[in-house]
């Protein structure tokens, strides 16, 4: 269990434009997020000696961007070969390596020309090898075919709603709207969301997070160091990683998992909460990663912040608006600000906890969760300013 | 017309299992030592290490555990005309969970823990597609 309450910080955030076609490399996108991430936390390129990533081989490399932006030596330089349920491993694999004495000050970053190159939602390799024999040949192939078996299974055993699910996706489209960053600002209603395309019943068009192109950085160092850069500290209170049993051969597979209508968060509760040392009745606010809006629920769930199968309801009522009990996804999620693959989740935390979120701001927030991952495996962090 | 569709390539611990959908029956590994089934067929058995396998005949009986309709064609070209389908996720007789299609009925039919009964696809000479439709079991 993480065992470093407070010891840690975040200190600087950096990002990019999103867009669907940037025109540029992947490594520029990542060193772009990499230097505003160091300049926000008032540092040099001279002073990091870490650098962190995620990535499904649609990225650069951490040597790569440590070289273009002229860090001098790094003591820790790693890329996981991962989705989403690393964009908050990263940030704990940093802390690991400051901790071990590796580096001192470690940036982390995701990278991605997400719609004008690789299309991680589009559809994997068309070879059927490995555990993909036993799915692709049925045409069971992309991510929305993947998530939308297991949205099935918490209709079957709990009843949730398209509803429920169209909540989640109007009321993030309209966080979206005071968001310069975002890449769906336009408001939609309950209409749009049935009117929008059936990709994969249960999953309409607007239950499906967006493709984008640009890239995200935060900077973690020590509190201790972090409470002579600019900003105020934001602290990391606890963390977790992990899943369950039968966690399956990639991101896909859950052939063996035992119950779809639960997934990872289920698994590391217990350890986020004892780590942080408080409970989600303490949250004033979440990041919840969204890749589709039934996620949302599995995790709302396997947290706490509600019993099994009362995600559905619990999303509707105006709870997760801005002025409901627990704010999610205040920039618009990764369904309407942009998928920058969950990282970009950790900047809004951030912002929101710095007082900085401008228009978006929800007023006298102390603690912020950030969620990462969807399906088998994944990690979180509790942050306080 | 050559067929468009993703084919398994074989590998050694799934040949067995390609080899007998090929003669039309559907096989699962069983742990030689502890007993317990298991699908995706792998090397080692996860409730007791045992590298000892053996493959048993499934029944080809099923039940429907979670189902999703494509309705949006990926790759495009290649799922044209097979849209609306049915993919499910189905727990055979033997308690093992498999991927599959289910053919036989309308997508709007399909309901949760529908029995089902194993069919085989030869979709070209040399693979052989396990798929389930629709079976009134006369068992209570």
């Amino acid at each position: 269990m993480f065992a470093l309450r407070d010891k840690y910080a975040i200190a600087g955030i950096g990002w990019t434009e999103f867009s669907k076609k940037s025109g540029r490399t992947v490594r520029s996108l990542a060193s772009e997020a990499c230097i505003k991430a160091t300049a926000d936390a008032g540092l040099k390129i001279s002073d990091i000696d870490g650098i962190v990533s995620y990535n499904f081989n649609d990225s650069a490399p951490a040597i790569a961007v440590a070289t273009e932006i002229g860090v001098p030596q790094a003591g820790y330089a790693v890329d996981f070969l991962s989705g989403g349920n690393a964009a908050n491993l990263i940030i704990l694999s940093a802390v690991a390596a400051i901790e071990a004495g590796l580096a001192k000050t470690v940036l982390c970053y995701r990278a991605m020309n997400g719609r004008s190159g690789f299309r991680l939602g589009g559809g994997r390799d068309m070879s059927a090898y490995n555990i993909t024999q036993y799915t692709a040949p049925f045409g069971w192939i992309t991510y929305p075919q993947a998530m939308a078996m297991w949205c099935r299974r918490h209709m079957i055993e709990y009843g949730t709603t398209p509803e429920q699910l169209g909540e989640i996706a109007v009321q993030f489209r309209k966080n979206a709207e005071h968001n310069e960053r975002a890449m769906q600002r336009a408001p939609i209603t309950m209409d749009d969301y049935f009117n929008s395309r059936m990709i994969v019943d249960p999953f309409h068009m607007l239950d499906i997070c967006l493709e984008t192109d640009g890239a995200c950085a935060v900077l973690v160092t020590t509190t201790e160091r972090a409470k002579d850069m600019v900003h105020k500290p934001i602290r990391i209170m606890g963390g977790a990683y992990g899943g369950g049993p039968d966690q399956g051969e990639d991101l896909f597979d859950a052939i063996r998992w035992p119950d779809h209508a639960h997934n990872y968060a289920k698994y590391i509760a217990d350890d986020l909460w004892k780590s942080a040392g408080i409970g989600p009745k303490d949250i004033d606010l979440a990041q919840i990663y969204d890749c589709f809006t039934y996620s949302i629920i599995m995790q709302l769930e396997g947290l706490g912040f509600c019993k099994d199968g009362e995600g559905g309801p619990f999303v509707q009522g105006g709870r997760i608006a801005p002025t409901g009990e627990l704010p999610l996804n205040t920039a618009g999620g990764l369904l309407s600000e942009g998928y920058i693959h969950g990282l970009n989740h950790v900047v809004e935390a951030v912002q929101q906890l710095r007082g900085d979120a401008g228009v978006r701001q929800v007023p006298n927030v102390e603690t912020c969760l950030t969620t990462a991952g969807a399906m088998t495996c994944g990690s979180a962090l509790v942050l306080r300013n | 017309m050559s067929y468009e569709k993703p084919l398994p390539v074989l590998d050694p611990e799934s040949t067995p299992f390609w080899e007998a959908t090929r003669a039309h029956k559907l096989k699962i590994v069983k742990c030689g030592d502890c007993g317990q089934v298991r699908f995706p067929p792998t090397s080692f058995c996860p409730h007791c290490s045992s590298a000892k396998i053996e493959w048993i005949e499934a029944s080809g009986k099923a039940k429907v555990f979670s189902w999703i309709v494509v309705r949006h064609p990926v790759p495009k070209d290649v799922y044209a005309m097979d849209v609306p389908y049915v993919v499910a996720l189905v727990t055979l007789e033997e308690g093992v969970r498999m991927p599959t299609n289910i053919v036989g009925c309308a997508p709007e039919d399909v309901t949760a823990y529908m029995p089902l009964k194993v069919q085989f696809r030869d979709v070209t000479p040399e693979i052989t597609l396990p798929v389930f439709a629709p079976h009134k079991d006369p068992r209570p």
